[in-house]
């Protein structure tokens, strides 16, 4: 299974099956294990997403299933990414194929590392957010239909409203996701600013 | 000014514009990085066509990677001399000040920025590193960032953020003998829950707070994001002055007295309004120790690990997968736990009180027979002083090991780590499953007098009567 081209330009929706993991609280150390954080590029990181429990599950994790193989939309539950700031756990994520995220809660790190990635973490409820998994699992080979934009997603004939802040919504719609050339492009603003702040002139001493 | 909280004023001030869809492009006045998470952020620039834009605001060190026996060139593993060595190249083509091994100043870097005088009150710290809350203990804004924020700040010196919500912790009360900020940062995470900070930043005030050192103040704030607070903070105050001065970086002669100022009229003001407010007694709290998976499943060390029914019905599967990771039954007290490992270190609380009161603990007494103990200071400079006091060697005497700087088994990223299902008492700062190298190693977080009680007693102990 290939995976598909990562993210680029605006993300106003995206079409794909569904794999859950289910849990509240799933750290970015579960994510991606520290032990995979031994490289000076990204690009290997996908063998490395879910590892340990990948490993203690012994083929029985959604990441390992057959029916999810090629899955692009991932679903889970409260304060999903929590924990280390690790860039690698999206990163691991992306590479394995995932490119969007729907669950009832983000660690804001976490979130915003998608975010810087392309990839939308969406809420919704967290009784929806069960009632998406569990119609997953009773057909994992159903298209999810995600829409950024409009802010819902559907799968066969039900469909869940999601939340996403206005200004992620935004950048993600319009394709300013990746904002460094946004920030670098301030420059007056950035000397106006830097010199106005005393710990950078001196304390006017 | 008018009346606003430490965070607003902050915020107002580095404020750069304000971007399409509501964020905010603020300036950051001081960027840290590290081996882990800095090279690709390096590769992005470049791909990118652009360079470092303030060089002289980032600042490195190496500590996640580093070995803390022998840290000799190169290191026995190549991944982590590859990333060691791609740091110093990058540091060395952009002009970033890197504080490596045996420069003296050299450690982990939550801890060497602060001792360095780097972190002043009133200013905006990155790094890529969720810990990073932990330079608030300085009234500055800090927060952990991703690896393409490090591209961003690299490349604009600002970051693309949302505003947060400010709670104000208000503490009051005496903490007990025996009792450290490790643990009252314990309480509150049991208390609001792991997820309780979600879209805040924690304001730490009250009178405990501000009776606070700066190491203490530094610990609290650290743990800030494991109660899912991305920012916390303490304003600066005399005790903060009073660490600063004379510091490597800090501002001296004339200057001085006007950084104070500024210092000074950045904090909270009296009548300044919060999103959210919260209360705690320090003086009820008991040596606090994790008994599960998330640093928010944390009891008081004479109290017996939850029961189902003791637990939320929303933490119960959590509770479930805790019992049967950890092998402990709900009910069961969690004084008396034997213990295979103790580690006392980490950018929580490596500093030298951390280890004056762990060897406070351990003088005169032994670790307990088939037990690892030891101790890995924060920072080069952490161990030199901790050496001129003769700290190592009372944890020798006491059958520690005594190590060499670095994260060492907050994260096992270097050869320090479980092995199997041991289980560690740590004074690091996340117990999460795997985190200690071993993917069914077990951890519990305590202070680091208490992890000295562990190692001398061979399992879980209440601290108070061995210090009384
Ligand atoms: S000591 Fe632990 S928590 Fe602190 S920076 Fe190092 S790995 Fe991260």
């Amino acid at each position: 299974m290939s995976i598909p081209a990562f993210p680029v330009g605006p993300v106003p929706r995206h079409r794909g099956c569904g794999v859950a993991v289910v849990g509240d609280d799933i750290d970015t150390d579960r994510i991606i294990p520290a032990r995979y954080l031994k490289c000076v590029s990204f690009t290997g990181l996908a063998e490395g997403v879910f590892a340990d429990d990948r490993r203690e599950q012994a083929g029985a994790h959604p990441f390992d299933r057959p029916e999810h193989q090629g899955a692009s939309v991932l679903v889970v539950n409260g304060n999903f990414g929590c924990g280390s700031s690790r860039e690698h756990a999206p990163q691991a994520l992306m590479r394995w194929g995932i490119r969007a995220v729907i669950g009832h809660s983000f660690a804001e790190i976490f979130f915003g590392n998608c975010l810087a990635l392309g990839i939308p973490c969406l809420s919704l409820g967290k009784a929806e957010a069960q009632a998406l998994q569990a119609a997953i699992a009773a057909d994992p080979s159903a298209e999810l239909l995600v829409d950024v934009e409009g802010l819902q997603v559907g799968l066969g004939t039900a469909s869940w409203p999601l939340q996403l802040a206005a200004g992620p919504h935004q950048m993600l719609v319009s394709g300013q996701w990746d904002g460094t050339s946004q920030l670098v492009a301030h420059d007056p603003e950035l000397r106006a600013t830097a010199a106005r702040l005393p710990y950078l002139t001196g304390f006017g001493a | 000014m008018s009346a606003g909280t430490l965070f607003d004023k902050v915020w107002e001030l580095h404020r750069v514009a304000d971007l399409p869809g509501g964020s905010t492009q603020l300036f950051i006045g001081l960027h840290l990085i590290h081996e882990v998470t800095s090279p690709q952020a390096f590769a992005a620039l470049s791909d990118l066509g652009l360079t470092v834009r303030h060089p002289e605001r980032t600042v490195a060190t190496v500590d996640h990677i580093v070995p803390t026996t022998s840290q000799a060139r190169p290191f026995a593993d190549p991944l982590a001399e590859e990333m060691l060595a791609t740091l110093e190249a990058n540091c060395a083509a952009h002009g970033i000040l890197l504080h490596g091994l045996g420069s003296g100043r050299q450690g982990i870097v939550h801890v060497i920025a602060p001792e360095l005088g780097l972190t002043q009150p009133g200013m905006t710290v990155a790094c890529g590193d969720s810990h990073t809350s932990t330079h608030g203990a300085f009234g500055a804004i800090a927060f952990g960032i991703g690896t393409s924020q490090v591209r961003d700040v690299l490349a604009s010196q600002s970051l693309a953020m949302t505003k947060l919500k400010v709670r104000r912790i208000w503490v009051e009360g005496e903490l007990q003998n025996g009792v450290y900020a490790k643990d009252l940062i314990l309480h509150i995470i049991r208390t609001l829950g792991v997820k309780g900070g979600v879209g805040y930043a924690h304001e730490f005030a009250g009178p405990t707070i501000e009776a606070l050192t700066m190491e203490e103040r530094m610990t609290l704030c650290n743990m800030a994001i494991e109660g899912g607070a991305r920012v916390g903070y303490v304003n600066p105050d005399s005790t903060t002055f009073a660490y600063l001065q004379g510091r490597p970086h800090a501002p001296s002669g004339a200057a001085w007295d006007q950084a104070v100022a500024w210092w000074s009229a950045l904090a909270s003001d009296p009548d300044a309004s919060f999103d959210d407010e919260v209360r705690f007694d320090a003086a009820v709290i008991a040596p606090t120790v994790t008994w599960g998976i998330t640093p928010g499943q944390g009891i008081g060390v004479d109290e017996t690990v939850p029961t189902l029914e003791q637990t939320p019905p929303d933490e119960r599967p959590l509770a479930e997968e805790a019992y049967r990771y950890m092998d402990l039954a709900p009910g069961s007290p969690i004084a008396g736990l034997p213990v295979d490992v103790c580690f006392i270190g980490s950018c929580t609380n490596g500093r030298l009180s951390d280890l004056r009161e762990a060897a406070a603990v351990a003088r005169g007494r032994q670790v307990a027979p088939g037990l690892r103990a030891f101790v890995v200071p924060g920072s080069e400079q952490v161990a030199a002083e901790a050496e001129a006091e003769g700290l190592d060697a009372v944890f020798r005497a006491a059958g520690f090991e005594w190590r060499q700087p670095g994260c060492s088994m907050c994260l096992a990223m270097n050869p320090d780590r479980l092995e199997g299902r041991q289980i560690s008492a740590s004074s690091s700062n996340r117990n999460f499953k795997g985190r200690q190298g071993s993917a069914s190693g077990r951890t519990l977080l305590m202070s680091p007098a208490m992890v000295a009680a562990a190692a001398v007693t061979g399992q879980v102990t209440d601290v108070r009567p061995l210090i009384s």
